[in-house]
């Protein structure tokens, strides 16, 4: 069984290090895991994703169109941009706040990030739209949006993987200091998520 | 798997042979010892106990590093390019001592001070990327009419797409130029192994190679076995024999000195051109033999197979399933795919979907089009694996060719089969059934594939996916594939985000005073390669030309010569002034050209990921030295107009260069201020919304990405600030603090 997870979102929002952990946590398990990241130019306030592909049958490091199980979007215009990623069913975690780019100012074009949310509403029938500021406002850093939205596509149960088994990554990649913090906001995330489908 | 067989002769009573067993990532397994005396045979194998390996996650270029010091590399040199930085830096992270790393002042040093070390039996390697290569071909080319002892490995990234590059050249076109070897991994397990058979054959047969892989395989991570440390240096070979007992690091058995084998002359040269054209198709027919390069067939039971199979599996078994090796029988191949690199994985992929789909109902079935379908992949491009190209070819009436880059698969196999006259018909780059330009995706292959099979791509129909040339992998098409409710609902116009010049970068403050400083008077600004490229962009709009590395300090001289009227400017940053800066300003001096230099010094080599340089005092060996000074070195080249100012010291900024600007001859601003990315900002900017009057001079003038418009109002993003305060200079009413 393979499963594919795609992220996306801006330079500099903390992508890779969610793509990290899902890796990590894939190989503890055993599994064969591949991943690539946008490095380079395009980090600097650019378009980024990390695509994760874990178990059999995942020959090239990058998803192709329609076969990512989950994504999580780290901003809603990101979202829309990479959509034709996901499968039919596919579970789509995005963050509900916009960061907009520096042409969208100069133009005078209006991009407050909703009509791409409700784009998605009716495009995506397993969508979580996150708060990530009241979230992270509640968890007292803004530093955590990552984790948050980790939490949230983990506990939609299509990744194949445990909170436990991310909470292990969590201590094996992040400094101790940030343990508690992280794995309070891994649940946050989960929460968010199971309280949008019960 | 190929074994690799060592044979002895240790005197006329007894033959030794030794039989290493090994692995994908040609790890030795076992050890099999056959030792003939007087007729009599002794045999014993002894299993390598597999605790010497363990899994790690790693990036490609990563695993090259790791793969590099497990065959025992004691020299590693380079300049940073993506996609190819990290290789040199993961050496140095990993170092323990065993290694000398240095990030040179450009390519071409690189490669001279690791063909010294090669000289001297020392395993060296140099990297860099692909326009790299172009700085470091003068020493290459000669190079490889010379030799060298010690294995050499020139690990070269190629960029497809191109991602982060100037150009889409490809280094195995380069290595067929240079005449030299090159291996071409076409996955991240691959490339570690891969990198450790390339010093083999480097040190075997005296001669410099390419490890030549691409930003897919650079890039990506995966799960592999590697060495553990304690093993990197245990089965080193010298370049020199009698050294080779020694097991102490990684070692070097001296440079011994000989002028007809290391002082290039026309006679020396004619020699090895000679000895070098006869030893590649020796070469090739080695190299063919390798496990890198593969014939295999698909077949139909193989290809149901995969469907079925859920079981953990390893890689290689995997790829048994998909390509039954060496099954290709002659009445049955009639189609048969050639590729190499990352598209190897594109196609396995395109076919295990095309496989896959057969299962679906109502589909038109794929499977009897893929049935006994012949895959050629080439793991050493240069020199051509002939005799396998011809046992290829002759199996097969049609080949389609996929690779990126230069159809570099294609033109050989049309040549072998023009040489041996094979009637078969090639596909590919050359008859337009693959892209010509831009990077290869399983999309876009699995289109090509389709098409060479003649079968109806109903996926692609059904997901609204165009041609190839559509650029469907592209993340600013967003093509609108997921139509998940049946509503047909307009996909809103989404914000183009390229990238820009961070938030807080002096850069900004650099351009945008020189802008203002030039305002109304006739002026061109000659750009470079590194982050402040990116001060093209509106509002700055401050890059008139960009071609490649130091190429903006002689281009405006050029441009001064002929166009009498302008000022011209130079902008070219710190890193990029050591690399190929310095002899453009000589030029320019010796010349009397009129122009001015703009050094942007921000203490680092950004765009690549901060890597230290001559102007630093940091070195790669975790050494602090003395800081190379830009300032004496334009004062030594007879400099008489060089002013060092803070760029975010706008009035002051603005004022230097309205001044230098008028004056006759060479005259240099340096802008001093450290790269924003290398330290936590103290303060941030605000907008006191009573003052601001809404005119937008600030996003106007900037484009400063921490500066937006929210609601109608003019605000900043106090996560992205940095507090540089260039805003607060803008502001004609002061609203901003």
């Amino acid at each position: 069984m393979s499963k594919s997870v795609i992220l996306c979102g801006v330079g500099g929002q903390g992508t890779v290090l969610a793509s990290k952990l899902i890796s990590y946590a894939a190989m503890a398990k055993g599994e064969d895991v591949k991943s690539a990241e946008t490095i380079g130019m395009a980090q600097r306030g650019g378009s980024v994703t990390s695509h994760v592909r874990m178990g059999e049958n995942a020959f090239s490091p990058l998803i192709p169109q329609g076969k990512a199980d989950v994504m999580i979007a780290f901003e809603p215009a990101e979202a829309v941009r990479n959509l034709s990623y996901i499968k039919e069913d596919g579970v789509v975690i995005v963050s509900k706040k916009a960061v907009k780019p520096v042409t969208a100012s100069l133009s005078k074009k209006v991009y407050e990030g909703k009509d791409m949310l409700d784009y998605l509403e009716k495009k995506v029938k397993r969508l979580l739209v996150v708060d990530g500021e009241k979230a992270m406002a509640e968890l007292g850093s803004s530093k955590v949006l990552n984790v948050v939205l980790l939490g949230a596509a983990i506990a939609s149960d299509e990744i194949d993987l445990s909170m436990d088994e991310i909470r292990a990554a969590i201590d094996a990649k992040i400094p101790e200091k940030f343990h508690e913090l992280n794995n309070r906001a891994l649940e946050a995330g989960a929460r968010l998520y199971l309280g949008i489908t019960d | 798997m190929p074994d690799l067989w060592c044979i002895f002769l240790c005197d006329m009573l007894y033959l030794i042979s030794l039989r290493f067993i090994v692995d994908e990532s040609s790890i030795i397994r076992a050890l099999v010892i056959c030792s003939k005396k007087n007729n009599t045979c002794f045999f014993k194998k002894y299993i390598v106990e597999d605790n010497i390996m363990h899994k790690e996650f790693v990036m490609g270029n990563e695993a090259i590093a790791l793969g590099a010091m497990a065959a025992g590399v004691g020299v590693v040199s380079g300049y940073p390019g993506t996609p190819s930085t990290e290789v040199l830096e993961a050496v140095a992270k990993r170092n323990d001592g065993n290694t000398y790393v240095e990030w040179s002042v450009n390519e071409k040093a690189g490669l001279e001070v690791a063909a010294a070390a090669a000289y001297s039996g020392t395993r060296s390697m140099v990297t860099m990327k692909q326009v790299g290569l172009n700085v470091a071909s003068d020493p290459l080319m000669s190079l490889a009419y010379i030799g060298v002892k010690g294995g050499m490995v020139i690990m070269v990234a190629d960029d497809p797409g191109p991602i982060s590059s100037q150009t889409e050249q490809d280094t195995r076109t380069f290595g067929m130029f240079a005449k030299l070897p090159v291996f071409d991994p076409s996955s991240v397990a691959e490339a570690y192994g891969m990198i450790q058979t390339a010093f083999e054959m480097s040190e075997k047969y005296h001669t410099p190679v390419i490890f030549r892989s691409t930003t897919r395989v650079c890039h990506a991570y995966s799960a592999i076995n590697v060495k553990d440390k304690e093993e990197y240096y245990k089965n080193v070979q010298s370049g020199n024999q009698s050294d080779a007992g020694n097991t102490e690091g990684a070692k070097t058995s001296g440079f011994v000195k000989d002028s007809n084998r290391w002082v290039i002359f026309p006679r020396l040269s004619y020699a090895n051109h000679k000895m070098i054209e006869e030893r590649l198709p020796v070469m090739g027919d080695e190299l063919g033999e390798l496990e890198y390069n593969k014939l295999s067939a698909v077949n139909n039971c193989d290809a149901l197979e995969i469907n079925k199979n859920t079981d953990k599996k390893s890689e290689e078994e995997k790829d048994d399933n998909l390509t039954a090796v060496n099954n290709c029988d002659d009445s049955k191949c009639r189609k048969g795919i050639a590729c190499g690199g990352i598209s190897y994985e594109y196609v396995r992929e395109s076919l295990h979907g095309i496989s896959e789909r057969q299962g679906s109902p109502g589909k038109e079935s794929a499977i009897d089009f893929i049935t006994d379908l012949c895959i050629f992949k080439v793991g050493t491009p240069h020199p051509f694996p002939e005799k396998k190209a011809v046992e290829f070819l002759e199996k097969v009436d049609e080949v389609l060719v996929v690779e990126e880059l230069d159809p570099m698969i294609e033109r050989m196999l049309l040549m072998t089969a023009g040489k041996y006259h094979i009637d078969v018909k090639i596909k590919g780059k050359l008859t337009g059934n693959v892209k010509n330009a831009g990077e290869n995706s399983v999309e876009s292959v699995s289109e090509s594939i389709y098409d060479f099979l003649n079968i109806h791509n109903s996926e692609a129909a059904d997901r609204g996916i165009d041609k190839m040339d559509s650029d469907d992998n592209s993340s600013e098409a967003g093509t609108d594939g997921n139509i998940i409710k049946p509503e047909d609902v307009a996909q809103p116009e989404l914000p183009i985000r390229p990238p820009v010049l961070c938030a807080g970068c002096p850069h900004r403050a650099s351009f945008y005073a020189v802008k203002q400083a030039m305002k109304g008077k006739k002026a061109i600004f000659c750009g470079d390669i590194g982050c402040y490229t990116l001060g093209n962009a509106k509002p700055l709009d401050m890059v008139d030309t960009c071609l490649c590395m130091g190429a903006g300090i002689t281009m405006a001289q050029g441009f001064s010569v002929v166009e009498k009227d302008t000022t011209c400017f130079a902008f070219v940053g710190d890193s990029t002034f050591f690399a190929s800066g310095m002899t453009g300003v000589v030029n320019a001096v010796y010349n009397q050209h009129d122009m001015v230099l703009v050094v942007l010094d921000n203490s680092t080599t950004a765009m690549t990921g901060h890597q230290p340089h001559p102007g630093t005092g940091k070195t790669m060996m975790g050494d602090i030295v003395n800081k190379v000074s830009i300032t004496k070195i334009l004062e030594a080249v007879g400099l008489t107009e060089i002013r060092t100012v803070d760029p975010l010291d706008l009035p002051k900024a603005v004022e230097t260069v309205r001044e230098l600007a008028d004056k006759p001859g060479v005259k240099a601003v340096i802008f001093k201020s450290p790269c924003i990315a290398l330290f936590k900002p103290e303060k941030t900017c605000n907008i006191d919304s009573d003052k601001c009057i809404n005119c937008k001079k600030c996003i106007n003038e900037l484009g400063c990405p921490a500066i937006t418009v929210n609601e109608g109002k003019v605000v900043i993003e106090p996560a992205l600030c940095t507090g540089c305060g260039l805003c607060t200079k803008v502001c004609p009413v002061g609203a901003i603090k």
